[in-house]
């Protein structure tokens, strides 16, 4: 068994037994097995760092079976510069989650465990599947447990935000897979994803490909204007679910553009570049005003995070080296800190039950360690240079530069409001006077919810200060992708 | 050809005579034990089940009784499934029957009859042993459904169902007799031949086709025939409700493939017509009323219109611009769906008996509240189900749907593709109503908390249904191969 399908089945089995065996009796057993389960299968990815050619552009750790044999599809697994950091990423905010989740999640532990320990191993699946069903099957198959997170932990509004993140998700993707059909018989019956990266397609092909795989990229992403479904289910799910969702589920859109509208519709992706550049800006600039008059917390993180997914679209669709670059580091990078950010609303939640910024103030006076963190995060999260989320940002609106000025002007607004919004709600929550009596019974972080936060803070700092591990993988699988988005597939 | 061979037709004939023994039997059985008839039953299926099979991997196709029946692999793959999905009904059924004065030799002599009408229509080769299985089938259920004699909705079930099924049946024998006076035929392959020449009356053709696909479309379900559905998915006891909506769906396909296809192929070009307006009315129709129920049977009967109308879909696209190069395709695509919808159909219903106490029909969607409190282990399997219902992978649902909408794109024309991204909008509308039974399971609270009591070859049975969807969906490639197969053979005879 290959390095990837241990990376796959392991969290996915382990979660199956977790879920037949596990009863709410025996909950101490179930976390520690689910700790182990989400320990080992991240040291299972870490190979995938050590072994890496960053020399070449094509698919390593691969491994290819006969799948489906009457239509042709394979259990074709691979992962390059693009796709190889979104593995460890996965497997690693798992076991933050299962931290997380620890002392906080009473009801049902083996099926929270469980349905988590699933998607993380159905993820993983999504970024390393070279076939297009294969890919599509995981892709689908994430919407099960997020459903299920949202649904059953979620806070009152759960059952809305679940049905209205699940039905979203479907009506963009469904669209996909008649365009996966369709290339299916274009290519002369094949489903794997790299014979279509080199099949000439006519325009008016190309144009309906382009918008069928961005209605469901751009829904999971999210882009504006499809991205209302985010707020609902960040502000309705519980703590995991929403570093889950943000850390690791909008990549998933935001890897489909690269590993699927770019190279199979290039003629398409340069002529309708503009638009994805336009909506891109809307989301960076409008969203980042909507953030700012936020009330709840995890709303303005969510909004924030659409802001910020709206820089990777961006960085994309502007064909340049860095802004590619950038826009996958900032992936990364906003794993790290939107994860955290939900985690520091998460450690203040299960204390005063409440997300509203208006039930906080002085929190610094009580919890001082934590109050550290989640400056520190803010921080990161406005794009401090130092911080992971200061190259993303940057390499983005160096490459938009050469693009247009104005489009970069337009970009690094995005920086004036990110630190608006995050330093107002670091005042407002964080600073000043001790607000009220839940504010002054605070007990300050203990040690499991230190390590996680200093883990994830460590993570960012060390992104912020020294890219360069992660920018060497990607730079030549960028290159080639680059080149071949510049060859058109019409005539050929 | 002229011979009587009667060796193809044994599955039948077992069938049959065992259900005479076991009407016999059942006389000297007592009221409190049906061991020794149940038994009996279930030991004389698994001999079909496993004659078919053992049919099917010969790869022959036999004709038989002068060529009135033909034994081909659809045929036997066919009746292995349907035989099978007879099998695990009365596994189901036999609790859920126990407690309602129902487990009478009626229920078995009558399932096995309706099964051999089933296995008639599965091997027939002309259109009088077409309408003898079919009313030998609808006789059978109309009797079953009315067993609960004294039940009010049960008897009006079966009334409508008598009184609509009678009058299908008239409008397909009318159709027939159509066929029969254009091509002066009734064997299937002589009726192919006739159409083949080119000389018929065309009139009289299509007009005879209009009612073939109508009494085709009431037998499916499919709007605007489906009005019985709904009553008779909500009026028949649960247990004779998985009868209808099981085998019997996979006999409906059969007949249609028979009829359409091995007799009429030349005239596709008209039924296909017909058979897109079916389709995209009982997508439309069955999915949108399937939102409003509350009654859970109810709301499958609707899925189940919505469901056949997906499975026309491949039927319609076998024969393009004359060209019938993609027809092995689209037929099989079609015949896995009915077949991997029946799978999840028989546990589904299976589930909705389980939930069911003496005196308590577990029939409205309020009942499942909760259900992942009480059972964990059900309320995951009936999520297997309803995900696969809605086409969402890894299930087997969702290969079903693939496939079709496959065989749909693969034309190549224009039309076929904007009709399957209505099918997909339509199914996302139809993802709705199977989440809200998630929903409903999972994030209500229980308002019954007492635990599920289950006999053991149910549960585990049900298991084993849930795992089938599931493991079919990771691997499908076998059972679409095996569609595949048989769809080959019987285009090639």
């Amino acid at each position: 068994m290959g390095l990837l399908s241990l990376a796959i089945w392991l969290p996915i089995v382990c979660g199956a037994i977790l879920l037949a065996l596990g009863r709410d009796s025996n909950t101490g057993a179930v976390r520690w097995l689910a700790l182990v389960a989400a320990v080992a299968s991240f040291a299972v990815t870490l190979p995938l760092i050590t072994g890496f050619d960053a020399g070449t552009a094509s698919m390593q750790f691969v491994e290819n079976l006969p799948w489906i044999e009457r239509f042709n599809v394979h259990y074709h697994l691979g992962v390059d510069g693009l796709s190889m950091w979104f593995v460890p990423l996965t497997a690693f905010i798992t076991v933050i989650v299962v931290v997380a989740a620890w002392e906080v999640i009473e009801d049902r532990v083996n099926q929270y465990m469980g349905a988590f320990l699933i998607l993380s191993g159905i993820m993983v699946g999504v970024f390393s599947a070279l076939d297009g069903l294969l890919f599509y099957v995981f892709f689908e198959a994430t919407l099960i447990p997020m459903y299920i997170i949202i649904g059953v932990w979620g806070g009152p509004r759960r059952v809305y935000a679940a049905f209205k993140f699940f039905l979203y998700t479907l009506a963009g993707s469904l669209l996909m897979l008649v365009a996966l059909i369709y290339l299916y018989y274009k290519s002369g019956g094949s489903f794997d994803i790299l014979t279509w990266h080199r099949l000439p397609l006519a325009g008016p092909a190309q144009t309906l490909l382009f918008f069928a795989f961005f209605l469901a990229f751009a829904v999971k992403v999210p882009m504006w204007p499809v991205h209302t479904w985010l707020p609902d289910a960040h502000v309705e799910a519980p703590t995991g679910g929403s570093v889950v969702l943000a850390a690791i589920m909008l990549k998933l859109g935001a890897y489909g553009f690269l590993r699927f509208s770019l190279p199979i519709t290039p003629d398409a992706s340069r002529e309708w570049a503009w638009f994805i550049i336009a909506i891109s800006l809307v989301a960076v600039i409008y969203i980042g005003l909507v953030a700012l008059v936020q009330q709840d917390m995890k709303k303005l993180v969510a909004y924030s995070s659409i802001a910020h997914m709206g820089f990777v679209t961006l960085g994309f669709f502007i064909f340049s080296e860095l802004g590619v670059s950038g826009g996958l580091v900032q992936m990364i990078s906003h794993g790290f800190v939107s994860g955290a950010m939900f985690l520091c609303i998460g450690v203040l939640y299960d204390r005063v039950h409440s997300r509203e910024i208006a039930s906080y103030g002085g929190v610094v006076n009580t919890m001082p360690k934590f109050a550290a963190f989640a400056v520190f995060f803010a921080m990161a999260n406005s794009g401090l240079p130092g911080t992971s989320g200061f190259i993303g940002e940057w390499m983005v609106i160096l490459g938009t530069v050469k693009a247009g000025f104005w489009l970069a002007f337009l970009a690094a607004t995005a920086l004036v409001f990110g630190a608006a919004y995050n330093l107002w709600m670091v005042k407002r929550v964080y600073f000043g006077a001790v607000a009220n009596e839940d504010v002054k019974a605070l007990v300050d972080i203990d040690a499991r919810e230190f390590a996680m936060l200093a883990v994830l803070a460590i993570a960012a700092l060390w992104m912020g200060v020294y890219p360069k591990p992660f920018t060497d993988v990607m730079h030549v699988s960028v290159t080639e992708l680059l080149r071949h988005v510049a060859q058109s597939k019409l005539g050929s | 050809m002229n011979d009587m061979n009667w060796l193809a037709v044994y599955p039948e004939i077992v069938l049959l005579t065992m259900a005479c023994v076991v009407a016999l039997v059942d006389l000297w059985v007592t009221d409190e034990r049906r061991g020794p008839t149940y038994y009996l039953t279930q030991a004389s299926l698994a001999i079909v089940a496993v004659m078919h099979l053992m049919r099917f991997e010969d790869g022959e196709t036999v004709y038989a009784m002068q060529g009135m029946v033909v034994a081909d692999p659809m045929g036997h793959l066919l009746g292995f499934f349907a035989t099978v999905a007879v099998m695990v009904t009365l596994v189901y059924a036999r609790p859920y029957a126990a407690v309602r004065d129902m487990l009478k030799g009626e229920l078995f002599t009558l399932s096995m009859l309706s099964l051999l009408g089933i296995s008639v229509m599965l091997s027939a080769n002309n259109f009088l042993v077409i309408y003898l299985g079919l009313e030998l089938m609808s006789l059978s259920l109309y009797a079953l459904t009315a067993m609960r004699r004294d039940h009010l909705d049960s008897t009006e079930a079966a009334m409508k169902y008598f009184v609509l099924g009678a009058l299908a049946s008239g409008f397909l024998l009318y159709g027939l007799s159509m066929m029969y006076g254009a091509t002066g035929s009734l064997d299937l392959p002589e009726v192919f031949k006739a159409i083949g020449t080119g000389q018929i009356n065309k009139a009289v053709l299509v007009l005879g086709i209009v009612f073939v696909v109508a009494g085709l479309g009431f037998k499916l379900g499919a709007v605007p025939f489906h009005m019985w559905v709904p009553d008779v998915y909500q009026g028949a006891p649960t247990a004779v409700t998985l009868l209808i909506g099981g085998a019997p769906k996979l006999a409906a396909f059969a007949i249609t493939i028979r009829l359409l296809v091995e007799g009429m192929l030349g005239l596709a070009v008209d039924w296909q017509q017909m058979l897109v307006v079916l389709s995209v009315g009982s997508m439309l129709v069955g999915n949108f009323a399937a939102i409003a129920q509350t009654n859970l049977k109810r709301m499958l009967a609707y899925s189940t219109i919505a469901q056949m109308g997906f499975m026309l879909l491949g039927l319609c696209s076998g024969v393009v611009g004359g060209n019938t190069l993609s027809a092995a395709n689209a037929y099989s695509s079609a015949m896995f769906y009915v077949v991997s919808y029946v799978l999840t159909t028989l546990g589904t219903f299976g589930l909705i008996m389980l939930l069911s106490r003496q005196g308590f029909e577990s029939e409205q969607i309020d009942d499942l509240k909760g259900l992942a409190r009480r059972s964990p282990w059900y309320a995951a399997v009936m999520g297997i189900f309803m995900f696969s219902l809605a086409g969402i992978p890894p299930t087997v649902g969702f290969y079903a749907k693939l496939s079709v909408l496959q065989a749909l794109i693969s034309t190549n024309e224009r039309g076929y593709l904007w009709l399957a991204v209505l099918a997909v909008v339509l199914s996302l509308i139809g993802a709705y109503y199977y989440l809200r039974l998630v929903k409903v399971m999972y994030f209500d609270e229980p308002t019954d908390t007492r635990a599920i009591e289950s006999p053991g070859d149910v549960r585990a049975l049900l298991s084993l249904n849930g795992a089938a969807v599931l493991v079919f969906g990771l691997l499908p490639g076998g059972l679409m191969a095996l569609c595949a197969q048989a769809i080959v053979k019987a285009l090639g005879s």
